[in-house]
């Protein structure tokens, strides 16, 4: 397991206010990991760094084998590296249907006129077939996103993340509001992409994360409190301070 | 629907949007019609200033399409379009104004005793086209004006390098929305503050006049002129109208309403986002140029009170009312309010007779304009166009909804159509 991407003494301030300090932070690739913290510990913060939406004031972020720093590239051209983002609030393009929203994420030249001239494929109409069953919504393709459940709009967007092929994919809260038979289905799709690719999962439900089976690393104010197994970290002291023990 | 397409041997573009087909058979038959009414090819009926009316409607038509594809397909609200195609016009407009004068001139100074010398033809064309601004001198920017090519390239290029260079200040600064519009709004008043400047060199607030008047086409009546324009603006638009239909049916339309919808979403999977908006930008404004160019030889005179801020608000207000995000929608606004306007500003609308007040059209049509555009952005944003959508509802309603069969178990409507 190599090393895939590696934050160090990463800081960033709003106004003052230090919403992550000197962090730390490296996963390998394939590797499951959660992030788990209580409320303004810096997730989402840590989220935006990495995806290029926000910049930090000091610390670097680096990249693949080549260690490359995102910090000078912008959002799309992190994405095109090979990370993907899903956000809290399950965000697909409602307005247009199931196959719309995989063909657009599939993993094609990203360029305006590379995008005016594609053409349909058997291989993509295959791929878009396959994602569709991966995620439970074969059969659905036609039907516009709106339509769908709140459970079922999770997944598709879960599909468009593994369309994009990435290589590191950050989840964010993907078991938010969901019935525990569509949890069950997401955990399986989260540990089946970490087999073969770095996955991120920022997390407040403790079984979630302990059905995940992996790392765990836990945020507070803005740097790493703790990292280990789940077991080890809800022992930790610290870590019962700040969080469980509320 | 999207299932049927994906299915068998790839078809024609055209075929496989019905709606298209349908919007180029109405229109060829609308042109033959015309054509068959008008004074120079058949019966008389439809007059020649009415044929100019028409054909610079579908020149509106086809700036709107361009709109509808910038607005209602990619989220952009430019109030700033009507000044592409002002500038499309005065690039013609130059070349015609001057063409037509040279012909004069050298008709002129072919009687005098001594052959002029070029220099003294090229100061005549001067003091008499900018006389009128005191001036004989030929300003820098009509160095192209004596060549068609080059003026007809810059109907193209001039509108595309504007709209390139602003869109790409804008956009990457990420300026969206309300703050977008308003940038929009302040391009247009300042071309056209700038162009009514007397030495700005296209003529102040005289404009470019006498562009009816095609040079070398002297021998032709204005009513085949106006067909021939006519016709042309037909194909402009016909050809526009297939040229977006075919942006957005695909995948560029799907990532661009992608953007519309939500723009950080599309820059997650990787895209680009400026450069789409910069592409669309850039593209409508070419469009928006061409139908200028089109609209101002049978408008026959181009002032910058044409590129004036509420030109491109009117141009908004077709196509919310006509219905965004569906190009015949903005055809039909277009054409409903244009022609709407005309009949009212016209004096064709009869004065409305209250007792104790009367209500002259000529006033109270942009009151009426304006509350119509309330009322359907409130009420009915679908527009004009939604109209349609009752129709093929009605129809897909009387059709059969649920299941097949009066048990669970039964077929449904979906398995029944495979």
């Amino acid at each position: 397991m190599s090393t895939l991407l590696e934050l160090s003494g990463v800081s960033v301030s709003f106004d003052g206010f230090r919403a992550i300090n000197n962090l730390s932070f490296q996963i390998g690739e394939p590797e499951m990991r959660a992030i788990i913290g209580p409320n303004g510990a810096g997730k989402t913060t840590f989220m935006d760094i990495i995806t290029g939406k926000t910049r930090p004031d000091a610390g670097s972020v680096l990249w693949g084998e080549k260690s490359v720093s995102l910090l000078r590239k912008s959002e799309s051209a992190i994405a095109r590296e090979g990370i993907g983002r899903k956000f809290q609030k399950p965000t697909v393009f409602e307005a247009q249907t199931v196959r719309e929203n995989l063909a657009m994420a599939l993993k094609n030249p990203r360029g305006p006129f590379d995008v005016l001239m594609h053409r349909k494929t058997p291989e993509g109409a295959a791929r878009i077939e396959a994602l569709a069953e991966e995620i439970g919504l074969t059969g659905q393709l036609g039907r516009i996103a709106g339509e769908l459940s709140h459970g079922q709009k999770q997944w598709l967007e879960i599909g468009m993340l593994l369309a994009q092929a990435p290589r590191l994919l950050l989840v964010d809260e993907p078991a938010a509001g969901m019935t525990p038979a569509e949890r069950e289905h997401t955990t399986d799709l989260l540990k089946r992409a970490a087999e073969t690719r770095a996955v991120v999962v920022v997390e407040h439900d403790m079984e979630f994360v302990r059905r995940l089976e992996c790392k765990v690393t836990v945020l507070h104010e803005g740097s790493v409190l703790a990292e280990g197994s789940l077991d080890h970290v809800t022992k930790n002291k610290d870590v019962i301070d700040v969080y469980l023990g509320r | 629907m999207s299932l049927v397409q994906d299915s068998g041997p790839r078809r024609p573009f055209i075929l496989r949007h019905p709606s298209v087909l349908l919007f180029l058979g109405a229109l060829a038959a609308f042109t033959i019609v015309v054509t068959i009414l008008s004074e120079a090819a058949g019966l008389g009926l439809v007059s020649t200033s009415f044929v100019k009316t028409l054909g610079k409607t579908l020149c509106l038509c086809l700036v709107a399409v361009a709109m509808d594809v910038l607005w209602g397909y990619c989220g952009i609200l430019s109030l700033g379009h009507m000044a592409f195609f002002g500038i499309g016009g005065y690039a013609i407009g130059m070349w015609l104004m001057y063409a037509r004068t040279e012909a004069i001139v050298a008709d002129n100074l072919a009687a005098a005793p001594i052959p002029p010398t070029p220099q003294e033809i090229s100061d005549a064309i001067g003091s008499q086209i900018f006389g009128v601004v005191g001036s004989s001198e030929f300003p820098l920017i009509w160095s192209f004006a004596d060549s068609l090519f080059l003026q007809l390239l810059a109907v193209i290029v001039v509108p595309g390098l504007l709209a390139l260079v602003f869109g790409w200040l804008a956009f990457r600064g990420r300026v969206t929305g309300v703050y977008l519009s308003i940038l929009t709004q302040a391009m247009t008043l300042a071309l056209a503050l700038y162009l009514f400047q007397n030495d700005s060199g296209l003529r102040g607030n005289n404009g470019l006049s006498g562009l009816q008047n095609i040079p070398g086409w002297e021998d032709w009546p204005q009513s085949v002129v106006s067909l021939v324009f006519f016709w042309a603006s037909a194909l402009a638009l016909a050809l526009g109208y297939v040229l977006c239909a075919w942006i957005v049916s695909g995948k560029l339309g799907s990532v661009i309403r992608g953007i519309r919808d939500d723009e950080a979403r599309v820059r997650f999977l990787g895209y680009h986002v400026e450069s789409y908006k910069l592409f669309i930008f850039v593209l409508t404004a070419v469009i928006a140029g061409i139908a200028g160019a089109l609209y101002y030889p049978q408008a026959g005179i181009i002032n910058p009170a044409e590129i004036a801020p509420i030109a491109s608000i009117y141009l908004a207000v077709w196509v919310a009312i006509g219905g965004r995000g569906r190009l015949y929608g903005a055809v039909i606004g277009a054409a409903f309010v244009s022609l709407l306007s005309s009949w009212f500003t016209g004096g064709g609308a009869p004065p409305i007779n209250l007792g104790f007040y009367t209500i002259q059209w000529t006033d109270w049509w942009l009151v009426l304009l304006g509350l119509s555009f309330v009322l359907v952005t409130l009420f009915a944003p679908k527009g004009l166009g939604g109209l349609v959508d009752l129709w093929t509802e009605r129809r897909r309603t009387a059709d059969r909804v649920g299941d097949y069969g009066p048990d669970k178990g039964a077929w449904r409507r979906e398995e029944g159509e495979e």
